[in-house]
């Protein structure tokens, strides 16, 4: 009985959702639609980066640097071939790649398994590292791809970057691509391979004993997030029309990141909601920058308040309340219904972490 | 190449080693103790030479002056930061505490951007520090010889303290076992906090030297020399300190040399440091002169 009003619930929800797209898409301005359009490629790196952080164990850092791959990737792929002679007028483009023009689909997949491929790479030596280690030497990789980039002339056009791609990624494609890598990670982690990479995470030692391939687990989440990292790289390139080497910096791994420690590592709908916050905020506290009206006193714009907000969010949440939003547990509509009631029970349950992985039915999942 | 452009080229090495040595033993000495990397370190000596700047610059001290005033607010600041952002974490995750060490660095660099703004800074340049003398070709800015100087001086310090010292015989005890060393009645907070304090001070003192010899500012100049910094602490074997100088020196070398050798990768320069860093990860973890741990369960 419960099931079938929850799955209502859900149904209901993502219609409404479905509607309010359409609507956004027909009457918004091209500002507000982009900021919604951000959300879903958010969601989408978010959820490949806590396939690494939360449910396997893996720091990694090295977001960007997939993210890149993936970008250039779908971007030297849909670009027409008059495009990329008026892109590259310092140094030409090489031959092999002057006339090759694919669909944006086909590209956007090519992207992601470009990115898949990068990650396989590096991971194989990489993985065999642990903690800071790791999150070191993935940083480190997305710092070489983002060199090897810069200087890679005939292919990438270097520090100039892409210029005028086609703007491929309109709203139902990005929130048909979120979706489908939201339902991917419910899904995954209903399955063993979930359940494998879980206990990597928990217990790297017991889950050996168990008969599970650390390292091939290891490497599968790395390679599958990078996969996924790439494809959102590829849309964010196709949605801000630009792609240059200085967008893939660290500075956009900690954005995502920050998403990921705020919606509480290792949870699907926690990284969901807080992609759409921090993304909705980001924008919505720009008015931090400018020039201000206190009433009594008037302040000069202040550049980088903003950004103070939000890096001192991230250490107020890792301090105070580290498992972020939702902790590990996934939303469900009997939260909603007493979220006073499950507030006090979060407390009560912090030190069991093996209590809060039921209920991950219904919901935003799908 | 003729002898004279190669004594040059080692006479950079030599002082952009130096440099990074300075700041890769703050790095080493955390991590010695707390298993930590420290992400703000590269921020704290972005602050270091801002204290300095602003110092001389609004204050109208003498460079000296304000470079004591640096170290110290610097060595301060260092403290601070440990107990804000990360003695509330001690016991938590690994990766909990690196999140709050990003984030720390984070917040730092953009309350520079606030504070300070997001515009270059020039760095007047004391004049003794400024001149050039020349050794028959080779000529070299005061500074760049002072460094290495100075370096040393304070690592000789730096060892005596460790090796020679209650309070180092104390550091050296609780990076060997944090329990045992406090039912050994040592305050391990205390240690802890004058790590972070030593290791700010050296990295203040890197700063100050980084602006006199590349006499520019900016909120952001921290991340690289400190993202570089680490891995010189980590090719040197972490926790050691003889390592990190010598890793220092083998990067600063490195780096100046293969550009001097190589000019058509001069494009690649900052990407060096991380393939070294993979390297020595992948076939010697522990780094040069580092120790061999064996992993509890």
């Amino acid at each position: 009985m419960k099931m079938t009003k929850n799955y209502t619930f859900s149904l209901i929800a993502i219609a409404v959702f479905a509607v309010f797209l359409v609507v956004a898409n027909t009457f918004f301005d091209a500002f507000t639609l982009r900021v919604i359009n951000l959300c879903a490629i958010y969601i989408i790196l978010a959820l490949s980066l806590n396939l690494l952080n939360g449910f396997t164990g893996l720091f990694s850092l090295g977001h960007s640097g997939f993210m890149a791959v993936g970008a250039y990737v779908c971007a030297l792929l849909t670009m027409s071939p008059e495009l990329k002679e008026m892109n590259f007028f310092l140094v030409p483009i090489i031959p092999a790649l002057k006339n090759l023009t694919l669909p944006f689909i086909p590209a956007l997949i090519f992207g992601g398994l470009a990115a898949a491929f990068v990650g396989f790479l590096i991971g194989a030596p990489v993985l065999r590292l642990k903690d800071d280690y790791l999150a070191i030497a993935t940083l480190g990789f997305s710092e070489i791809i983002r060199v090897l980039i810069t200087n890679a002339q005939t292919i990438t056009n270097g520090a100039q970057g892409l210029k005028g791609l086609p703007r491929y990624a309109s709203t139902y494609v990005v929130w048909i691509t979120a979706a489908l890598v939201t339902l991917f990670m419910a899904l995954l982690m209903r399955s063993s391979y979930g359940r494998a990479m879980k206990a990597v995470r928990d217990d790297e030692l017991a889950a050996e004993t168990m008969g599970v391939n650390v390292f091939r687990v290891k490497v599968t989440s790395f390679t599958v997030s990078s996969f996924i990292a790439g494809v959102g790289g590829a849309l964010l390139g196709h949605m801000i029309t630009t792609i240059d080497p200085k967008m893939f910096t660290f500075l956009l791994t900690f954005n995502i990141l920050l998403i990921v420690v705020l919606g509480g590592t290792g949870s699907i709908s926690g990284s969901v909601i807080a992609a759409i916050v921090v993304t909705i905020l980001m924008e919505a506290l720009r008015f931090l920058d400018e020039p201000m009206n206190l009433l009594l006193f008037k302040t000069q714009g202040l550049p980088g308040l903003r950004m103070v907000v939000f890096s001192a969010m991230l250490m107020l949440v890792v301090i105070f309340r580290q498992s972020g939003l939702m902790g590990n547990k996934e939303f469900s509509w009997g939260m909603l219904k007493n979220a006073g009631a499950v507030f006090s029970h979060l407390g009560k349950n912090k030190g069991s972490p093996g209590g809060g992985r039921r209920g991950s039915r219904g919901g935003r999942d799908a | 190449m003729t002898l004279a452009l190669f004594l040059q080229h080692i006479a950079n090495a030599l002082s952009l080693g130096s440099l990074y040595a300075l700041i890769a033993i703050g790095y080493t000495m955390v991590y010695g103790i707390l298993r930590l990397i420290n992400f703000a370190h590269g921020d704290v000596f972005m602050l270091g030479a801002y204290i300095a700047f602003y110092g001389t610059a609004l204050l109208h001290l003498p460079w000296w002056a304000s470079l004591v005033l640096a170290i110290l607010c610097t060595s301060l600041f260092g403290i601070g930061l440990e107990k804000i952002a990360y003695r509330p974490l001690r016991d938590s995750p690994k990766i909990s505490i690196m999140i709050s060490a990003i984030g720390a660095s984070y917040l730092i660099e953009n309350l520079a951007v606030l504070l300070f703004g997001g515009r270059p800074k020039g760095v007047e340049v004391p004049d003794i520090l400024g001149k050039v003398i020349s050794f028959g070709s080779v000529s070299i800015v005061t500074v760049s010889l002072v460094i290495p100087v100075f370096t040393f001086a304070l690592l000789a310090i730096l060892l005596w303290i460790v090796n020679r010292t209650k309070t180092g015989m104390a550091m050296r005890a609780v990076s060997t076992d944090v329990e045992a060393a406090r039912l050994m009645a040592i305050d391990v907070n205390g240690i802890v906090s004058i790590t972070f304090g030593i290791g700010s001070l050296l990295a203040a003192f890197g700063g100050i030297l980084w602006s006199f010899k590349y006499p520019q500012l900016n909120p952001l100049m921290g991340v690289l020399p400190g993202l570089k910094c680490f891995i010189a602490a980590v090719i040197g074997g972490i926790g050691s300190i003889s390592g990190a100088v010598l890793g220092g020196f083998l990067l600063g070398l490195i780096e100046i040399m293969t550009v001097a050798l190589l000019p058509t990768l001069s494009g690649y320069r900052d990407a060096f440091a991380f393939v070294l860093l993979i390297v020595v990860l992948i076939v010697k973890p522990t780094g040069l002169l580092g120790k061999r741990q064996a992993e509890k369960v």
